[in-house]
């Protein structure tokens, strides 16, 4: 395929591995953003062919992962109800509420259907007309583009059985909570490099130069990742913290400015609570208040949440880099992808799920 | 939820009162929204995202990368050959 066979290539691969290793005269720390990079480092154990000295910390960059329990609790709740078509992107399903997940509602008459895109939810709401139908709107700033749309083409259907339950987050704000916190290790970042289809990395130039931490906007495939940490390492050796684009067929500085449009319009910045780290301030969006009627929050009355996190799971460090899921006792025993206890086993993006997907046999092998 | 993959957009047409098109993933096609790319055209690589094309891609800055990482690599293993 086009765009991805060239980023494959085993050779340059390892080629780029040595460049690293060669320019590379002290230990580094360095961060992928994005769970989808995370998967792919273990996929291809591009971790194992870096310099020992160059370590790679995992970040927050899954939605599933962060999307707090409260919310999670809430959408149960509401897909509960009567009358409602509960939608959602696929990797919600199995994450861990307080007391269940979304496969578990299913399984007791709940009408939860997956779907691909946000789009197939409001037509299942103009094939429903006398079912309210809920769409799960969350994710970073790579879904937030298609879940405004979603609510606008809701509007102009004049749909009244349409709403999103929105829980998005921001990388950025991730990235300072990050540097900010007194137990942080990190260095240097790779930057998602399809949030920074959407946003650009314009906003990322004013952390870099506060923070003086260099960050490399990265994209996903192998030699992609390792052309990110190249960049990420030279500016370490020599001193320098600025943003750098490592990925530019996809992204621009200045990023989709259609989309960026659309988010506007559709969503304010607000507060959010990300699963096991707590509130980070302006981190996400929500709904603008000239878009209520399209609010779940607004529309189904859920009051009685008390949420009960897993004591043993720790994926609020793992998710800050501090820990590693090797250090969880519950890792890969009272915590599988079959019965995650937290939500980082669950996702496809998960920190936890990549490690027991490309790592178990070295834990078993001891 | 993040991972957009490339995919070659082979129509586009109006729907729903959107631009929207169809996707080649080698082989699998999709319908997707074109509204975020206006400038995108047949034959066109697209980043999609959940039903969304959100970037078009740069076979110019693809081949500059490709071209870049090469010479790095090529520097490092011949550094001592003869000119």
């Amino acid at each position: 395929m086009k765009y991805l066979t060239e980023y494959r290539d085993a050779d340059l691969v390892k080629k780029t591995a040595a460049e690293i290793a060669r320019i590379q005269t002290r230990p580094w720390i360095i961060m992928e953003i994005c769970g989808g990079q995370t998967h792919a480092i273990m996929r291809y154990g591009l971790d194992q062919i870096l310099p020992p000295q160059i370590e790679l910390v995992h970040g927050p960059g899954c939605p599933v992962c962060v999307t707090s329990l409260e919310i999670v609790d809430r959408a149960l709740a509401i897909a509960s109800f009567p009358d409602v078509i509960f939608t959602s992107f696929g990797d919600m399903l199995r994450v861990p509420g307080s007391t269940g997940d979304l496969f578990s509602v299913r399984a007791t008459g709940g009408d939860i259907r997956v779907v691909y895109s946000p789009l197939d939810a409001v037509k299942i709401a103009q094939l429903y007309p006398h079912k309210q139908i809920v769409f799960f709107a969350i994710g970073f700033e790579t879904t937030a583009p298609a879940n405004a749309m979603s609510v606008l083409q809701a509007q102009a259907l004049g749909l009244t059985n349409f709403s999103i339950l929105a829980s998005h987050v921001r990388v950025p704000p991730a990235i300072s909570a990050i540097l900010s916190s007194s137990d942080n290790r990190v260095q240097g970042f790779l930057a998602a490099g399809h949030v920074c289809t959407v946003m650009g990395y314009w906003e990322y130039i004013s952390l870099a130069e506060y923070f003086s931490t260099p960050i490399v906007v990265t994209g996903f495939e192998p030699l992609d990742i390792l052309n990110g940490i190249l960049h990420t390492v030279r500016q370490l050796e020599q001193e320098r913290c600025e943003v750098e684009n490592a990925y530019p067929r996809a992204v621009t500085k200045e990023g989709n400015l259609p989309a960026q449009q659309v988010i506007r319009q559709v969503f304010q910045e607000c507060d959010r609570n990300w699963r096991g780290i707590g509130t980070i301030p302006k981190s996400g969006w929500r709904l603008r208040p000239e878009y209520s009627q399209f609010d779940a929050e607004n529309r189904f009355s859920v009051t009685d949440i008390q949420t009960i996190e897993s004591p043993l799971c720790i994926a609020g460090k793992i998710l800050q880099g501090i820990k590693k899921p090797f250090e969880c006792s519950a890792f890969a025993g009272e915590c599988t992808p079959e019965n995650p206890l937290g939500a980082t086993m669950v996702s496809s993006e998960g920190t936890c799920s990549a490690y027991y997907r490309y790592r178990i046999r070295e834990i078993n092998n001891g | 939820m993040c991972l957009g993959i490339p995919g070659k957009i082979i129509d586009i047409y109006e729907g729903y009162g959107l631009r929207m098109g169809k996707i080649d993933f080698e082989g699998v096609t999709r319908e997707v929204c074109l509204a975020y790319v206006p400038e995108a055209k047949l034959g066109d690589y697209a980043i999609i995202h959940v039903g969304f094309a959100l970037s078009l891609l740069s076979e110019a800055e693809a081949q500059e990368t490709l071209a870049m990482l090469r010479q790095i690599s090529d520097f490092e293993i011949e550094p001592s050959l003869p000119e």
